[in-house]
């Protein structure tokens, strides 16, 4: 029923505190109790004095970014975080995957262990972890593995699920690269679902959708937020019987990471624009489904600059050479769908076999959820999750620029003073390598 | 919050530290308005004051900087005691003799770094034990003479044999060729050596350029046209609103130096979007141990009264700190290979203005092949005084091969000749192999940068990667 969150660095604990923002005002808003309910239960612990406490865990290596985000949500005033659910220590990581996860890790594993165990204990019946993170970092991607690690470790039995995001392809930290990769290959083996936002993309989203000028880290983490947000809030599931969801991390890993090799899940939603605009804005659910399947198969991120000529192959003879290189296979998908008049949304587009790889059926590939409840201000909204080849591209750019510095064993000696070697790097590459063959073949 | 510990020696670099001090505590006064003790003061100042309380504030007496300053002859050190800081310092965080190393870089390094040793070792000690977490020493001096450069290398060994935790960051002031000091090209070559063997990073800095800086500053803040007005204590080399009024000549350009200080430990000290912590800076900017040399700059120079100027200023300050007249040594970073750069922004921007900026300059700059992306930014929300917004760019580059080329080349100018060697060679624990080993590694480290600089604008293949088995 509850989710905990761990929320781990800069990045984790910035835009933790935005989605659960978007999560209390969603929640809050409008008079529908039970949504209400189920939402504040799934999140928030309430305290006797009737406020809303996030169930959530911040872990940093230093305090400002903590700070900062208590302190954010304190002024919003709705909602706050335990005055003591959080660890920080003086000093960073310094962007070193093997700092965060060869010492500090190691050394506070005690402190964090102690900290989730008492916001799991609060909850009265545990639906699964999160984590959040960035990968680019030091803290977020090597303390943030490591504590994922434990986690599994003391929950065995609870799903797992790490939201991470990726940074700028330009580059924002040097080492970015190098600590990607180490944290997919080595969350590959532990999580049961990865969520990826790309900073490009949800950059993208900002300044064509939203129309927002100068954009800010702030932003960002709110799109992120409200993609989240749609994901997460209450929903009608296939298996809940006309209840909102108990078990909802479950059943989204069950919906869409039926196979160990494929966990990469990436979000789309639509509508996304500016607020102002929302008011003097109406949909149809045939035209938001129509946009959301196109973007899916032509592996758009956005509803803006959709490539329409890309379609799916012929059913008949199964001749995959004709698709095309651009056409996104998806080997499932989940739909969510929130707002007036949603069980009149037909979703069979997303149904046809000709989208999803061959040896899942649609019936098992495609799953919908359905909430009468808007989210988030928009009278209908629809995201959609995928596993699907959408984050090959980015992958593989990671993967490649990684080899490349590797090749000239740049920084390596970094990450050797703190405990990773080049065997390391070999392992988390082939792993890595791995799953990008895995999805790759996805078209065959 | 960590601290820093500063280590100021010689002459230069107390004069340097000195004017980093007082721009230090501007920034604070600035910042902090209610003259409270703070996590952000801690990390150079310490709290004296037993009677703290809330209420006090901030005053000169309640804080101490957390520094050791260290030079063999009293001059600088004895003015900085009569001057307005004086209440600042420690007579325990001091330490000085009478008559100097007399530009005798084996005077400063041997004879004087075996006297003083222990003492040196203690202040440094003292200094590291009333830091809760002490996470980086900075040490400040000058190559070209005896003390700073002699002495200062000694010091550097000893914070690497003493605290091998704890980053060394170095900021050394590089002699031009014009300079009057006969025997720079031997200290500085035999100082070179040690600052690639025992610090983490050196931010190298050259007195002709910081003296072309400022001319500039001068030319736009006294002449020019009225629409240029600039505002007097804006600049980069103005300590106005500090302690200390009166500029003396070098103040200017030490100045620039203190800023340089600041705003590469800004992020680390306020709050900001994307936080850059010290050890990000040495952990994304070397790539390969003793390639450690980067060159910085720092824009804007100055502000313009014009507030309807601000807009245009944004882009304009980041591509002044890729042009070779905003460099703080004489290099030009655009014709040379950028192995990394970092990009510490402060003040009112935005990610969106980085990232564009970034993919503006991006394709008139080089990159090592495997580092087409190396960019490391970082975004501080605390503007430095007197300025909207600033940048300072630290680039991993190697344009500064040029620079060691042509201090080898004046070294052996002098070396043939076997000119000034006796004075060296007297000193105790000196002898000829001192300098081969130092111009060896000279020659090694250019021969490093070269075999980089080869690889510039070849069509590199990607190498293979793994294949699967499928």
């Amino acid at each position: 029923m509850s989710v905990v969150t761990v929320q781990l660095g800069q990045c984790g604990n910035q835009v933790g505190q935005e989605l659960f923002d978007v999560l209390c005002s969603d929640a809050l808003a409008g008079h529908r109790k039970t949504y209400s309910t189920a939402s504040c239960e799934r999140f928030f612990h309430l305290t006797s004095q009737g406020d809303l406490e996030a169930r959530a865990v911040l872990i940093d290596m230093e305090p400002k970014a903590i700070n900062s985000s208590m302190t954010k949500a304190l002024k919003g005033g709705r909602w706050r975080y335990g005055e003591a659910s959080h660890f920080s220590q003086k000093q960073g990581s310094g962007n070193n995957w093997a700092n965060g996860f060869c010492v500090h890790g190691p050394r506070h594993k005690d402190a964090v262990e102690e900290l989730v165990r008492r916001e799991v204990e609060r909850c009265d019946r545990l639906a699964g972890l999160m984590t959040m993170m960035s990968v680019a970092g030091g803290t977020g991607s090597g303390v943030g593995t490591y504590i994922t690690q434990c986690l599994r470790d003391i929950y065995p039995a609870s799903f797992i699920l790490n939201h991470l995001t990726w940074p700028y392809g330009t580059g924002e930290v040097i080492l970015q690269n190098y600590n990607s990769v180490l944290t997919l290959a080595h969350l590959y083996q532990l999580s049961d679902a990865i969520v990826v936002h790309e900073n490009d993309t949800v950059h993208g989203i900002c300044s064509r959708l939203l129309n927002i000028k100068a954009i800010a880290f702030t932003d960002i983490n709110r799109v992120i937020a409200h993609q989240l947000g749609g994901v997460l809030q209450p929903a009608l599931t296939p298996d809940s019987n006309g209840v909102y969801s108990l078990n909802p991390l479950g059943e989204l890993v069950s919906a869409l990471c039926c196979h160990p090799e494929y966990k990469l899940l990436s979000v789309s939603t639509i509508p996304q624009m500016p607020s102002s605009s929302v008011p003097y804005s109406s949909f149809s659910w045939t035209g938001l489904l129509k946009h959301l399947r196109q973007m899916l198969i032509s592996n758009t991120k956005m509803e803006e600059g959709i490539d329409w000529h890309v379609r799916p192959p012929p059913a008949s003879g199964r001749i995959r050479s004709v698709a095309g290189s651009s056409f996104n296979t998806s080997l499932a998908n989940l739909l969510i769908l929130r707002g007036k008049d949603v069980y009149c949304a037909e979703t069979g587009n997303f149904e046809e076999a000709t989208i999803y790889t061959p040896w899942l059926s649609p019936a098992e590939a495609f799953s919908a959820w359905k909430s009468p409840i808007p989210f988030n201000k928009y009278e209908k909204s629809a995201t959609l999750v995928s596993n699907s080849q959408a984050l090959l591209g980015p992958l593989e750019d990671i993967v490649r620029k990684a080899w490349n510095m590797f090749a000239s064993r740049a920084y390596i000696h970094q990450y050797d003073t703190f405990g990773i070697s080049e065997d390391n790097f070999l392992d988390s590459f082939t792993a890595l390598e791995q799953v990008v063959s895995s999805y790759r073949e996805l078209k065959s | 919050m960590t601290q820093s510990v500063v280590v100021q020696v010689g002459q230069c670099g107390n004069q340097v530290g000195y004017r980093f001090w007082d721009l230090a505590l501007r920034e604070y006064a600035s910042v902090n308005k209610r003259g409270l003790y703070d996590d952000a003061t801690s990390s150079f100042f310490r709290n004296v004051d037993w009677r703290w309380d809330e209420c006090a504030g901030l005053t000169l007496a309640s804080l101490n900087p957390q520094a050791v300053l260290v030079d063999m002859e009293e001059g600088v050190i004895s003015q900085i005691l009569q001057g307005p800081l004086r209440e600042l310092f420690d007579s325990a965080q001091l330490l000085t003799d009478v008559s100097g190393s007399g530009n005798n870089w084996a005077t400063g390094h041997m004879t004087y770094g075996s006297v003083y040793r222990e003492l040196i070792v203690d202040k440094l000690r003292k200094a590291a034990e009333l830091c809760d977490c002490l996470q980086c020493f900075f040490l400040i001096h000058s190559l070209g003479g005896g003390t700073g450069s002699g002495l200062g290398t000694r010091v550097l060994g000893l914070l690497e044999e003493e605290f091998p935790g704890v980053s060394r960051i170095v900021t050394s002031m590089y002699p031009s060729a014009e300079d009057d000091v006969i025997t720079s090209p031997y200290n500085s070559v035999l100082a070179m050596r040690e600052l690639t063997e025992h610090a983490h990073c050196v931010l190298p800095v050259e007195n002709q350029s910081l003296m072309d800086i400022v001319q500039k500053i001068q030319m736009v803040a006294h002449g020019a046209k009225p629409e240029l007005m600039v505002r007097r204590n804006a600049t980069l080399s103005s300590g106005q609103g500090g302690v200390h009024e009166v500029e003396k000549p070098f103040d200017a350009m030490n100045n620039i130096v203190a800023n340089l200080l600041l705003n590469m430990t800004s992020s680390a000290r306020f709050e900001g979007c994307l936080n850059v912590d010290l050890n990000e800076i040495a952990m994304n900017l070397v790539p390969f141990p003793r390639l450690h040399y980067l060159v910085p700059s720092l824009a804007p120079l100055y502000t313009l009264a014009d507030v309807n100027a601000v807009p245009r200023r944004l882009d304009q300050m980041f591509s002044d700190a890729f042009s070779k007249d905003y460099q703080l040594i004489h290099a030009n970073p655009k014709q040379s290979m950028y192995l990394a750069c970092a990009l510490m922004v402060r003040g009112n921007v935005h990610v969106s203005d980085l990232r564009r900026n970034i993919e503006r300059l991006r394709p008139s700059l080089s990159f090592v092949s495997w580092n087409q992306e190396g960019w490391k930014t970082g975004l501080c929300s605390v503007p430095p005084v007197g300025h909207s917004h600033s940048l300072l760019a630290l680039a991993n580059n190697t344009c500064v091969k040029l620079n060691f080329m042509e201090l080898k080349e004046r070294f052996s100018k002098l070396y043939r000749k076997k000119a000034h060697l006796h004075h060296f060679l007297h000193v105790e624990g000196m002898d000829l192999g001192c300098f081969t080993e130092a111009t060896s590694s000279l020659d090694s480290l250019i021969e490093e940068y070269d075999s980089l600089d080869a690889t510039k604008d070849q069509a590199t293949p990607d190498p293979l990667r793994l294949r699967i088995a499928t």
